[in-house]
């Protein structure tokens, strides 16, 4: 059925409530979006080092594994058997020559071809499958890859943007820029946000929330609307990047921006042991907060020395997944793998800097719910067009956000601005 | 299937009645002072030099350091707990720990490394209750004068996929 979306605006600064709500709807974005024109985030080429390394990932609310084959090469595949629609793969990672469903046996090859089925051929000239039946038209879906520089995305579309186009300039500086040297994988945390997922892919382009909710940011100067910084875009507007620069506020600025802002305070407390914030700026740009948010469910995220990635997983209208993944460098000395353990207490589900985004996309989530027709109201930093700014009080990328995910559902506001 | 290392005893030795009593009020009080949203007096039941980690049992059995919180010693701890009353937002809740009886492992550099299975229900402020996390505890005391003090706690979530978020502590 044909959606109609009344945006009362031509610049998506008002967005119906029931978007986050309506179950057909979640369903067409998973068809429109996740299965569209786009490069979904899969995962890293170091969790898969191996010929045979495998790991499964999801694709909007679709389950994936991508594999390494025994030639090396990296596949995906959409994690369903050919017969009886079971999962393939049960575990969350492995190293299997091939992969066989437990229900009847069917194999599948490391790229996912079906390649063996148990008594195919019937038993003493009884039973057995129909003699054409053909196993590589009914091996399951796969997905189109691509590698940038260890970075893996994978897209359902037959044909669309190269990944270096729908990443933009600034998308692919920024993968080389985080990946610019091998990787180790430190390991995963997940969280499960009782909201809708387009809540946190908005949470990632509102760079007005980060220093007003996160008061740990500004309490200890790891992040303040006072740093130089800013927003940068690709040209559609689909990825957006929060960024700042170390130090390059002091302490005086900005007691006297946030003075008389409800509810945060600068000189609250001292921290008793500060290692947490020790920051030497590793990168050749000096930013200690860098984090590009890739449509429509990837995000890369440095807060001084953690660093790591996120996938969104939807899980239903109402609910989604948060997948990070943290690493360090292959060639960090012992001290600094520790550094960037201890600085893992700012993110994830407890993150001192990130614990209170669960909470404020779940009662945005409860208030909503019986609200279908009113709108949220984006229009901090402006309205009309949407432009990269040297300032981060703006929640303008969400707008962009929500422009190419109209456009992707066919349902752009009339003369809407891209 | 497990990488967890195993908790079989290293040698076999007699854990005297003291001690036990001593944990076990240690164990009471740990889950009780959170519970009742004694912060502060739970970071108390640790000594100076302290360890408190929550890692998940997925990158365990990876062997992956990851940890979801690491305070290497007291401060940290307690600037944490700072952090919460001051600081932080996070889901207005109250907290219930279900402790199972410790298992012993044995003495090493003055304390006891014990362990013990957890269960943590979260009930919001209109009574709903759901349960918010099980794994375990590993963690070593020093007994003294029939006191047990903390010298770390690593608690191993079996629950990795966090509801909502992890403020209050485990
Ligand atoms: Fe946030």
């Amino acid at each position: 059925m044909a959606l109609a979306v009344d945006w009362q605006r031509d610049d998506y600064s008002r967005v119906p409530y029931w978007l986050y709500h309506d179950e057909e709807l979640y369903a067409q974005e998973m068809e429109r979006i996740f299965r569209g024109p786009v490069w979904n985030y899969l995962c890293l080429e170091a969790e898969i080092p191996q010929p045979g390394d495998f790991r499964t990932t999801w694709v909007g609310d679709t389950p994936v594994v991508v594999s390494r084959a025994k030639d090396g090469t990296i596949h995906a595949f959409v994690n369903r058997c050919a017969h009886r629609g079971a999962m393939i793969v049960r575990k969350t990672h492995g190293n299997a020559p091939d992969h066989v469903c437990i229900y009847h046996r069917w194999c599948y090859s490391g790229d996912g071809t079906l390649v063996g089925i148990p008594f195919r051929k019937g038993l003493k000239g009884e039973g057995g499958m129909p003699a054409d039946f053909d196993m590589k038209a009914a091996s399951p879906r796969k997905l189109r890859i691509a590698n940038c520089c260890g970075v893996i995305f994978g897209t359902f579309a037959e044909t669309c943007e190269t990944v270096e186009d729908y990443l933009g300039a600034f998308g692919m500086g920024m993968v080389k820029r985080f990946f610019h040297k091998p990787i180790k994988i430190l390991g995963y945390s997940r969280q499960l946000i009782a909201g809708n997922w387009k809540l946190y892919a908005e949470n990632l382009r509102d760079t007005y929330h980060a220093s007003l909710l996160h008061e740990f940011f500004v309490t200890y100067g790891v992040d303040r609307a006072t740093q130089k910084g800013g927003v940068k875009m690709d040209a559609r507007h689909r990825h957006n990047m929060n960024h700042a620069y170390t130090a390059t506020d002091t302490q005086e600025e900005a007691r006297a921006a946030y003075a008389g802002q409800q509810g945060v305070a600068l000189d609250r407390m001292q921290l008793k042991d500060s290692k947490l914030l020790q920051h030497v700026p590793e990168f050749a740009d000096r930013m200690n907060l860098a984090a590009p948010a890739f449509f429509p469910n990837g995000l890369l995220i440095q807060i001084n020395h953690s660093l790591g990635t996120r996938q969104i997983r939807p899980k239903g209208v109402g609910a989604h997944e948060v997948f990070q993944t943290l690493f360090g460098y292959a060639d960090d000395t012992p001290e600094m793998t520790r550094h960037r353990l201890i600085s893992a207490n700012l993110v994830g589900p407890a993150g001192l800097v990130s614990m209170e985004d669960g909470e404020a996309i779940e009662i945005v989530q409860k208030a909503t719910k019986r609200e279908g027709a009113a709108a949220t109201v984006i229009e901090m930093g402006g309205r009309g067009p949407v432009k990269d700014l040297a300032h981060r009080v703006t929640e303008t990328p969400i707008r962009g956000f929500w422009s190419y995910w109209a456009e992707l559902m066919g349902v752009e506001a009339p003369g809407g601005i891209r | 299937m497990s990488a967890v290392p195993p908790a079989a005893p290293l040698a076999a030795f007699d854990v005297p009645r003291e001690v036990r009593d001593a944990v076990g009020d240690l164990l009471a009080a740990y889950g009780l002072l959170i519970d009742e949203d004694k912060l502060e007096d739970w970071v108390a039941l640790f000594d100076d030099a302290c360890d408190y980690k929550v890692v998940t049992r997925e990158n365990v059995e990876q062997g992956l350091p990851n940890v979801l919180i690491w305070c290497d010693n007291k401060d940290m701890l307690s600037d944490r707990v700072h952090s919460y009353r001051h600081v932080n937002e996070y889901n207005l809740h109250w907290d219930r720990h279900v402790i199972g009886p410790p298992r012993f492992l044995g003495q090493q550099d003055g304390a006891w490394r014990f362990e013990a299975s957890y269960a943590l229900f979260q009930t919001d402020l209109e009574g709903a209750s759901r349960l918010f996390s099980v794994g375990r505890y590993r963690m070593a005391a020093s007994v003294a004068s029939g006191a047990a003090r903390l010298r770390s706690v690593e608690v191993v979530a079996d629950t990795g996929l966090v509801p909502s978020l992890l403020a209050t502590p485990i």
